[in-house]
């Protein structure tokens, strides 16, 4: 596969794919993100799920919520500053209605970040996350990618409480800054 | 003002209307209230398995509705959403439309104002018309109901016809009669219960 790496390890994205596919977890809706768009291309092009956009992020997680209730376990993609926007409904729907919401957020505000904005934004998002006790983890390593994103999916699904797997730019490549030429 | 005219229509009792409404789901049909007099309204009208009750994400009723539309397409649902909310989430009309999803029927119970916080009035007051919004987001089976029968009539349609619907209805003030019991464990699993997604322990 053309974004397999040359050791012949599957991409990050393709990994999570599966593990997805493999937790049943069918229904994905995104606000685009330019690291995330391997995921959410390969997502599209899989019937297996059913994936689209949504015009914010609190919307998409009100999808999902949704599908839930109606018995499909879906997953919201978003980057850091998306997250940023979702307090309130994570602790007046998410939370107290024990829904196990899956949350992938592409991280962006560190590790080489060139906007001042984006980097305020990142430091908000995992003291919001502890706050409202929700299980998170990072991930910096493919060959951690598969465990751990299947692990909080049983989790949440057995503990009925959203979860949120942050893909940080040791694991992506993040998003940099384009160089000058001299 | 631009839209003053427009938005004069017939003022109808949500109570009643929310009611009426209730009284034609024969198929254990979905209802998602919205936060505010909206849901108190559906908790007023008799607490049906099929209800589902938000206590805080304002603007949500109508993607919550989505979402349940997507998971159980043979089943009708029915989101029930002020129109303060709904201009919080202006955009979800969009993609509600973009996947054109036939058993989805959005309702809008207009009065405005921002009821539960004071009465403040909202952009619907005067310039909004929120069926023009639903029009210009896609959604062309979008209409106002110009008084009970024709609420009656289209509330009908959007039982039997193909959907997304959009109905908005201009309503009254008038404080609802009951107050939603505001236990979110026990509304959200009698939900899926009602939605045959979990049975009783």
């Amino acid at each position: 596969m053309s974004s397999a790496k040359p050791d012949g390890q599957r991409a990050w994205h393709e990994i999570i794919k599966d593990v997805l596919k493999e937790n049943n977890v069918r229904l994905a809706t995104y606000v685009p993100d330019n690291v995330l768009s391997p995921l959410i291309k390969a997502l599209h092009a899989d019937p297996f799920f059913t994936t689209f956009c949504c015009a914010r992020e609190e919307e998409a997680v009100g999808v999902v919520t949704g599908a839930w209730l109606g018995g499909t376990l879906g997953v919201v993609l978003m980057q850091t500053s998306g997250f940023a926007t979702l307090p309130n409904v994570l602790a007046s729907l998410a939370v107290p209605y024990q829904i196990p919401l899956l949350m992938i957020i592409s991280e962006r505000g560190t590790l080489g970040e060139f906007n001042l904005g984006q980097a305020m934004v990142c430091r908000t998002m995992r003291p919001a996350l502890e706050s409202m006790g929700i299980e998170n983890h990072t991930l910096r390593r493919l060959d951690e990618v598969a465990f751990v994103v299947d692990r909080t999916i049983s989790q949440a699904v057995s503990t009925q409480a959203p979860a949120a797997i942050i893909l940080n730019a040791f694991l992506t490549g993040g998003k940099v800054e384009k160089k000058k030429e001299n | 003002m631009p839209g003053t005219e427009s938005n004069e229509r017939k003022v109808m009792s949500r109570a009643e209307l929310t009611r009426r409404l209730v009284g034609k789901l024969k198929n254990e049909e979905a209802v998602i209230g919205g936060i505010g007099w909206t849901n108190f309204e559906l908790w007023g009208a008799g607490q049906r398995p099929q209800n589902f009750y938000m206590l805080g994400s304002m603007g949500l009723a109508f993607p919550i509705a989505l979402g349940v539309a997507i998971a159980q397409p043979n089943r009708r649902v029915i989101g029930l959403e002020g129109d303060g909310s709904l201009l919080m989430q202006v955009g979800a009309l969009g993609t509600i439309a973009s996947r054109n999803q036939k058993n989805l029927v959005m309702v809008v119970w207009d009065n405005g104002a921002y009821q539960i916080t004071g009465g403040q009035p909202a952009a619907t007051a005067t310039v909004v018309d929120v069926v023009g919004l639903a029009r210009a987001s896609g959604l062309e089976k979008s209409y106002w109901a110009k008084d009970e029968a024709h609420f009656d009539e289209l509330i009908d349609r959007a039982l039997s016809e193909d959907g997304p619907f959009f109905i908005a209805v201009k309503i009254d003030s008038a404080k609802p009669a009951a107050t939603t019991h505001r236990d979110p464990v026990q509304i959200r699993e009698r939900f899926m219960r009602g939605l045959g997604v979990r049975e009783a322990i």
